[in-house]
């Protein structure tokens, strides 16, 4: 393996400045990596090489005359979720088995603007609707961290993780509807943010929920998630959700100090029976924010209990309106039938994976004449309160600190996870709050279990405030001192 | 109004309509989408990839759509609401590339207003609004164009929809008719929809139920789908309300359903029962905020808005003197009230106004030319009113000299001054005239001296006559009476 | 609120999905269990609670009326399964 891939992307950066190394053989470092990798990770779904090795080319020109953008000659791997003009975008589903986007999603596009290079595509879960990266249709990720048995890289977003942690690519991009850039992080020792709502746009990100829905990066490290983020962050003025709120540096917040800082604990995540492991190193890792300076206080969230419900409901009932479009029409999986409606239902059925026909049937339920009021709406309505919650909680402190994931990383086709969903669902139980008040979350490495399987501590933030996160998160990752693959 | 009762040799009956109209507002491009509203453009010309519900493709909405709506509704004299929402209506079809429309539903932008009707016996009738939302439109389906298949345009799916829903305040066929060109005259006056219903730019369902005379109990009701002239409206209430009637005078039920008018039959047939309804599971539509409006922008519009029909009529009966019917019939059209008022200014409004639904009309009736292909203009109307009135030409050349301005649109003074036509008011050359005519035509002196009165009439035309039409035939009236004693 | 089989023979048609008939019962249980998991909310007093919609509070922003997208006809058409004349074809819908 290529010493050159070891390096983060603020390093990269430094020695492709200084002419001490060329962006073509960093891409090409990162390239043998994945090419060598790949059959035993299964984290890339479609791969563009020699797109890759041509953009590098440009971007040694750029060096050369001086004209290098921010992220000019760093390989990135993409998130099968983002379509990407020209290069199929699958979402890991076969109903979009054979999508070649015309256009360029926002996110992908600043990425290329500041002078990214993609290697290709990453796996997912399909239509990021699983926790394990188990439902893609082009088969589960193996976490690299795995030992004799195979273990999930985590989900959705496991192939970008894993890619990661395998240094597969310098960094990737993520999608995080409910945990699906922090949980695969924390499963495969990388570190990912998920932003505020709204901070990037989601035009041309295949959608799962919309109100949930956010853009981040899965990186190295804490530095190079800021430097991503300044990149892919802006107002967009094709997704009316995006936010006109000033981008600032992010990186600027890199190595500030965080004394005085009050760091919240919120006690409702001390859930009963929470693995002591998890448990051990959450108290491990306020002790490091203590020693740098911050202030720990006790918060409470008092509907901490009721965010996974309120998820489940919320988030298929958006994915069974989104996912609508997917009827063998303008573009995808097409199975003829007798009339419309059952070229539709042919389409639908055999295009669809198990868990994504789930929650299209659960959300269009939730939806439906007699229902709505009981379901949909009442989870809106707990909605507000978990917002309510946080805006609370941060009248007391400033970041909350919990833990990423309440276990470590399973073995591919876990029994007790498949047997029943709401198993697999509950290991979303730290995430979900965060997207349905919308509030930005980082998840990175604390250290190992007994087991030698990376453990990740999540810190949240206020709406709008990734700088507090990234200042914090930075401290906390010099004080772990964590040891990447 | 004579009230519209339908006698059967058992009962009396009653009808009891509602309106629901759609109309396409006039804008550049879609309401949700950059696309052109242009409409007969090549297949599939004018369409986004938000129009084609591409994957990650998002709505933004358009400005102009929202103005015209507001419009619209101070048109209606309706509530125009300061927070409104879009939501989803989810069903499939294969015009419906996202398997939702975009509409609003809770919280519409247009709330309860009110239309004064005017009826045929000259009598007003208030109709009340119930709510105007806005929403995109579908694209078409062509069916005829192969025995197996259909084809599907996507040009018009996204064009903007005002929808505007009235109580069932219709007792009759003619006032949905009043009121179905009251509404096209208001849109057309603000500049907001076209009103074209045979183009399909306006299209109206119609809900029909009946009632014993007298009762005030609300019946099940029908719906009537794309119903598409004000005729076949009318038609389609009447033709409903007795299939109702003779369903209930047989001991028969009426099922709530969906129907389709057919005017070749002059007959409704079932479209869809009750039972099979759709479930459109409207939500929050998660892409696009609240639209929350403020005063300034509201009264920006309101203090733009053009004199609508009922304040123009009103203004001319009471300031220029017409008859209310007279004011009713040229403020239909604003384009004929303002040719009108152009028209009349500094001239004898009602004469005006006489020539103008006259002679005018069945001129441009005559030459099937529109009101601004008119080769008499306005001021060239007014000025031959004006030569009429100052007594300089009388009514019978005025008639020749508008044939001549309607062949070369020439102004009249010129033509009156060009041939010589004058009218003679001088007394003078008038007794000449007479003088010359009692002294040759003896026999008819003698005989209307005798008694035989009836001669008059014979001496002014031979008096006129001499006069090629010129003199003035009041003063030959007057002469002649002294003269022949 | 416990689902029966014709609900969700209902939702599964709604969502344009089939459920093999054998599959039925088992769909049926799982919708079930997540249903019962879910209604875990009722226990949360909710009272003059508005729902939250919007998590961002910035208002809708509107675009000016300009044409900026169209004739396009063949990117739309790019991964069309099946068309014609420039058309999107699917079976003959029957009216």
């Amino acid at each position: 393996m290529s010493d050159l891939t070891d390096l983060t992307i603020s390093e990269s950066l430094k020695k492709l400045r200084n002419k001490e190394i060329s962006p073509v053989e960093l891409t090409k470092a990162y390239v043998e990596n994945m090419e060598n990798n790949n059959a035993k990770y299964n984290a890339y779904v479609t791969t563009t090489a020699e797109l890759a090795l041509a953009q590098a080319k440009e971007a040694e020109i750029k060096y050369l005359n001086g004209t290098n953008r921010p992220l000019e000659g760093i390989a990135l791997g993409i998130k099968d979720l983002f379509c990407t003009k020209g290069v199929r975008t699958t979402a890991c589903s076969h109903i979009l088995d054979n999508f070649i986007p015309q256009y360029e999603s926002t996110v992908t596009q600043h990425l290329l603007n500041d002078g990214a290079i993609f290697l290709g595509k990453l796996n997912l879960d399909e239509f990021a609707m699983g926790g394990s990266n188990e439902t893609s249709y082009f088969g589960p990720v193996i976490n690299p961290w795995s030992k004799e048995v195979k273990l999930v890289a985590g989900g959705s977003s496991g192939g970008s993780a894993a890619a990661v942690a395998a240094k597969m690519c310098a960094a990737a991009t993520g999608t995080d509807t409910g945990g699906s850039i922090r949980e695969p992080a924390a499963f495969c020792g990388v570190t990912g943010i998920k932003p505020t709502y709204g901070r990037c746009s989601r035009y041309g990100i295949v959608a799962f929920a919309s109100s949930l829905d956010q853009a981040g990066p899965i990186a190295k490290d804490v530095t190079d998630c800021a430097l991503l983020l300044n990149s892919m962050a802006g107002y967009d003025a094709n997704d009316s959700t995006s936010s006109k709120e000033v981008v600032p540096d992010f990186s600027s917040f890199i190595g500030q100090d965080i004394k005085g800082l009050k760091v919240g604990i919120p006690q409702e995540y001390r859930v009963d029976g929470l693995n002591p492991e998890v448990a051990a190193y959450w108290d491990k890792a306020a002790e490091m924010l203590k020693a740098s300076g911050a202030e720990i206080v006790s918060i409470s969230l008092p509907h901490t209990k009721y965010a996974l419900p309120t998820y489940y409901v919320i988030a298929p009932a958006e994915a069974s309106s989104n996912l609508a479009r997917y009827d063998g029409v303008r573009y995808g999986e097409r199975v003829e039938g007798n009339g419309l409606d059952e070229l539709y239902i042919n389409s639908r059925t055999e295009g669809f994976g198990k868990e994504v026909k789930r929650r299209i049937l659960i959300g269009t339920y939730v939806l439906s004449a007699g229902y709505y009021d009981a379901y949909y709406l009442k989870a809106q309505k707990v909605r507000r309160l978990i917002k309510n919650d946080f805006d609370e909680a941060f009248k007391k402190c400033d970041i909350i600190l919990t833990p990423t994931s309440p276990i470590e990383p399973f073995a591919i086709g876990d029994k007790k996870m498949l047997e029943n969903p709401i198993n697999m669902y509950l290991n979303d139980v730290f995430t979900v709050s965060v997207n349905l008040a919308g509030l930005p979350a980082m998840s990175l490495p604390i250290g190992l279990s007994q087991k030698g399987l990376p453990f990740g501590m999540q810190l949240i933030g206020k709406a709008f405030d990734e700088g507090t996160i990234f200042k914090t998160a930075y401290q906390l990752e010099r004080s772990a001192n964590f040891v990447r693959m | 109004m004579a009230e519209y009762i339908i006698t059967t040799e058992k009962e009396k009956w009653e009808v009891i309509c509602g309106l629901e109209i759609h109309c396409q507002i006039i804008s550049q491009s879609k309401i949700f989408s950059g696309a052109s509203t242009e409409f007969g453009d090549d297949v599939n010309e004018n369409v986004s990839f938000v129009d084609a519900g591409m994957p990650g493709m998002l709505p933004t909405l358009n400005k102009e759509c929202v103005h015209q709506a507001i419009k619209t509704g101070l048109g209606l004299n309706a509530v125009i609401n300061k927070y409104s929402e879009f939501s989803r209506k989810n069903y499939f079809y294969a015009d419906l590339p996202q398997g939702y429309q975009i509409t609003q539903f809770q919280y519409p932008i247009v709330g309860e207003g009110a239309v004064d009707i005017d009826l045929p016996d000259g009598t007003t009738k208030t109709i009340r609004i119930e709510r105007m939302h806005i929403e995109q439109d579908a694209g078409k389906s062509i069916h005829d164009m192969s025995p197996t298949k259909s084809f599907i345009d996507l040009n018009r799916a996204g064009v903007g929809l005002m929808e505007i829903v009235t109580k069932p305040d219709f007792r009759s066929p003619d006032e949905a008719g009043a009121f179905l060109r009251k509404l096209r005259s208001i849109l057309r006056y603000l500049g907001t929809c076209d009103g074209n219903m045979d183009e399909g730019s306006m299209r109206c369902d119609v809900n029909v139920s009946v009632r014993p005379y007298g009762s005030d109990e609300y019946r099940t009701r029908c719906e009537m789908k794309n119903v598409n002239s004000v005729k076949f409206v009318m038609q389609a209430i009447e033709s409903e309300a007795k299939r109702h009637i003779e369903v209930y005078e047989n001991g028969g039920d009426i099922a709530q359903e969906t129907r389709q008018f057919d005017p070749a039959t002059q007959t409704t047939k079932v479209m869809r029962k009750k039972e099979f309804a759709h479930d459109y599971r409207y939500f929050p539509e998660p892409d696009l905020p609240p639209l929350v409006l403020s005063d300034e922008f509201i009264n920006k519009i309101k203090s733009e808005l053009v004199e609508l029909p009922d304040a123009k009529k009103a203004r001319f009966v009471k300031d220029l003197g017409l008859t209310a019917y007279d004011a009713m019939v040229i403020c239909e059209n604003k384009e004929t009230a303002d040719f009108f008022e152009k028209a009349a200014k500094g001239h004898d409004a009602k004469k005006v106004a006489n020539w103008l639904m006259g002679d005018f009309f069945a001129m441009l009736n005559e030459k099937k030319l529109e009101l601004k292909d008119s080769p008499v203009s306005a001021e060239n109307l007014g000025a031959l009113v004006e030569l009429i009135t100052s007594n300089v030409i009388n009514g019978k050349t005025a008639k020749d000299v508008f044939a001549i301005m309607a062949e070369t649109g020439e102004n009249p003074e010129k033509i009156v001054e060009e041939k010589g036509l004058k009218q003679v008011t001088d007394t003078g050359a008038i007794e000449k005239l007479i003088d010359d005519l009692l002294a040759s035509a003896t026999d008819n002196v003698a005989a209307y001296r005798g008694g035989k009165v009836g001669l008059f009439g014979w001496f002014v035309g031979q008096v006129m006559k001499q006069s090629q039409g010129k003199a003035n035939p009041q003063v030959v009236n007057e002469l002649l009476k002294k003269k022949l004693g | 609120m416990a689902v029966d089989n014709d609900t969700v023979r209902r939702i599964a048609f709604l969502s344009r999905l089939k459920v093999e008939p054998d599959k039925l019962e088992e769909t049926k249980e799982e919708f079930n269990k997540i249903l019962n998991w879910v209604e875990e909310l009722g226990e949360v007093n909710t009272d003059n609670v508005e729902p939250l919609v919007s998590v961002n509070n910035e208002s809708l922003t509107l675009r000016e009326d300009n044409v900026t997208a169209g004739h396009i006809s063949q990117e739309i058409l790019k991964n069309a399964p099946a068309q014609e004349f420039g058309y999107f074809v699917v079976p003959k819908v029957v009216e």
